[in-house]
């Protein structure tokens, strides 16, 4: 365990380096992997501690993204604009989790990839305000691509840690035990006394402001939004991919998951642009067959192989 | 336009919307699975279609039961060789697998077909009656769904397939104690979910113009009609493909056709918040 965190730490090391050392395309590639981190270890709480199958995480992404990009139209300094946005996505969150917590299993995953398409819908339509289909240009933030890239990598480097701290209260605080009450058995953790519905709420708007931070910053980094670039549905998919590869659950997992999944994606990907959506579909088969406890389990196998054995026989629904 | 004409539009894509969604509702009722390949499945059977039109010249009408052989035959091989690996397991999971498959097949057919939209032209004339006019090859599209809807109901009550079907949707293991094979089952339910989205989508290669970017946009609609008509049940896909035709013709004249789609959505969550089981659904019958 404690090699995992040193590397953890040498990997954040680098990354803050960064801008000093490396050039454009690294403080770039940097920024995304930070970006993805946040996202990853965001959805992990409600998708992989709740157990709760989410596939909104574009719907706040792209609400963060409009939020933070219409503050800042309407000349409100960045950083006002950010806070603004995930204000305004944790209130909304708020609220879509009342209605759509009551619902479970497949009922819950239709609903969220609805919520997604909604947002979707709702943003091409409603053009007054976010422009539609012609898309949204952000202002550029002054002082030169270095200085911008810098400021982009060092914010989304913030949010992913402080998603990574969630993470880890989560896993030791009384919130996350109750989470996996629920994820093991919902009606038995609301039979003992856990408050399930307050805490599915937190777990979901806790999830959803980290997709909210992360699209209020990325709107301003590529100064422009689109309404199928905010609420995109690859992205929607990618994230819980990203968290199950490195392990779903746990807090390091999404991490580990993030960096191996953008290191294929530059290595394998960047050679084969028209074959995207391809190579993402027989890596998720791939996952889903031969590793559908992530990498990190492999690690875990030799050490707990009874315990996982015995507690892979009881049914999960 | 008249009421009565947004009424009969309505009817005639509620209709397509049913026959669509019912080969959905069958595989999520029966195997528990979401099938998100189940938007590629219609855009296939639309361009086996157009392709048997263009380059054999036969008629699209002829090449419905031939894209429903083709979807039948790949849907089963699917079902054996992916997704019956998974088929016990959590939703995230099988959810996560066909949404992979789902964009290898995106991708495939991007590059085999490219994102250029076709569509079938045949001016068959039209009818009139009463001020409602309805094309001729909408109206034979529109009844040639409702008579394959028709056809799989009665496959489902009638037949030793059909009834084994349910039985295994009923209770899984009470099926296998009487002799009923689970995975041949899964296998057909759902190549028969597959068949159904073939023959619907080359029956719509004749009415829309089709482009493999539209799977999303079917899948979108499948997923409403489904839980506005209840689960694996054919009435309740009849219905439900109903209620969004309707919704999605009045509220496309007095909402503006961006509007029409949304409509649909707003009316899927406030239905899963009122009554998840949908329309026709019944209670505890998961």
């Amino acid at each position: 365990m404690r090699t995992r965190y040193v590397l953890l730490a040498v990997g954040v090391a680098v990354l803050v380096l960064l801008p000093a050392y490396g050039g454009n395309y690294l403080v770039r590639f940097g920024t995304f992997l930070c970006m993805y981190a946040a996202l990853a270890l965001g959805w992990n709480v409600i998708g992989g501690v709740t157990g709760y199958p989410s596939f909104a995480t574009a719907a706040f992404f792209g609400a963060g993204a409009y939020a933070g990009a219409l503050l800042q139209v309407a000349h409100t300094p960045m950083p006002l604009a950010w806070a603004g946005a995930v204000v305004f996505v944790a209130a909304a969150s708020a609220v879509v989790g009342i209605m759509i917590l009551r619902l479970r299993g497949h009922y819950f995953a239709v609903g969220s990839i609805a919520l997604v398409e909604v947002a979707r819908l709702v943003a091409s339509s409603w053009s007054d305000l976010t422009g539609g289909g012609m898309g949204l240009n952000v202002p550029i933030l002054p002082g030169g691509p270095e200085y911008a890239g810098m400021v982009f990598l060092y914010s989304m480097f913030a949010v992913a840690a402080a998603a990574f701290a969630a993470g880890l209260w989560i896993e030791h605080g009384k919130l996350g035990f109750a989470l996996r009450c629920i994820q093991q058995n919902e009606d038995a953790a609301d039979m003992v006394g856990v408050n399930t519905t307050a805490c599915k709420i937190a777990a979901f708007v806790l999830s959803a402001v980290f997709a909210g931070a992360t699209g209020a910053v990325y709107a301003s980094w590529t100064a422009y939004l689109d309404p199928s670039d905010a609420f995109s549905i690859l992205l929607t998919l990618k994230v819980p991919v990203m968290a199950m590869l490195g392990g779903a659950g746990t807090v390091l997992g999404p991490i580990v998951g993030v960096v191996v999944f953008q290191a294929m994606e530059e290595l394998l990907w960047s050679n084969f642009l028209e074959m995207h959506h391809a190579i993402l579909g027989l890596m998720i088969v791939g996952l889903i067959f031969f590793l559908p406890g992530g990498l990190l389990s492999l690690g875990a196998h030799r050490r707990r192989a009874p315990a996982r054995a015995t507690s892979r026989e009881v049914p999960a629904e | 336009m008249s009421e009565l004409q947004i009424l009969v539009n309505g009817l005639v894509l509620g209709s397509l919307y049913a026959c669509m969604a019912v080969g959905f509702s069958l595989v999520w009722g029966v195997l528990n699975v979401i099938n998100m390949l189940h938007g590629s499945f219609i855009v296939l059977g639309a361009y086996i279609s157009f392709f048997l039109y263009r380059h054999a010249g036969v008629h699209p009408f002829i090449s419905v039961p031939i894209a429903a052989a083709a979807l039948f035959a790949l849907g089963y091989a699917l079902q054996r060789g992916a997704i019956n690996r998974v088929v016990a397991r959590p939703v995230l999971t099988t959810l996560t697998l066909t949404f992979g498959l789902d964009m290898l097949a995106y991708n495939l057919m991007i590059l085999a077909f490219s994102a250029t939209p076709v569509r079938i032209i045949l001016d068959l004339g039209r009818v009139e009656a009463a001020g409602v006019v309805v094309p001729v090859d909408r109206l034979a599209a529109m009844l040639l769904a409702l008579l394959l809807t028709a056809v799989l109901y009665a496959v489902m009550r009638g037949s030793k397939i059909g009834r084994a079907i349910v039985a295994v949707r009923m209770d899984r293991d009470a099926a296998t104690l009487m002799g009923i094979r689970v995975e041949r089952i899964y296998a057909t339910t759902f190549a028969l979910g597959a068949l159904m989205a073939g023959a619907a989508g080359a029956m719509l290669a004749l009415i829309f113009p089709i482009s493999p970017t539209m799977s999303g946009q079917y899948l979108g609609k499948v997923f409403i009609v489904c839980v506005l008509g209840g689960l694996g049940n054919v009435p309740g896909a009849l219905a439900g493909g109903f209620v969004l035709g309707l919704v999605e013709a009045f509220a496309g004249v007095y909402l503006g056709p961006q509007n029409a789609m949304t409509m649909g959505y707003l009316l899927m969550l406030l239905l899963l918040l009122v009554r998840p089981t949908g329309l026709m659904g019944r209670k505890g019958y998961e």
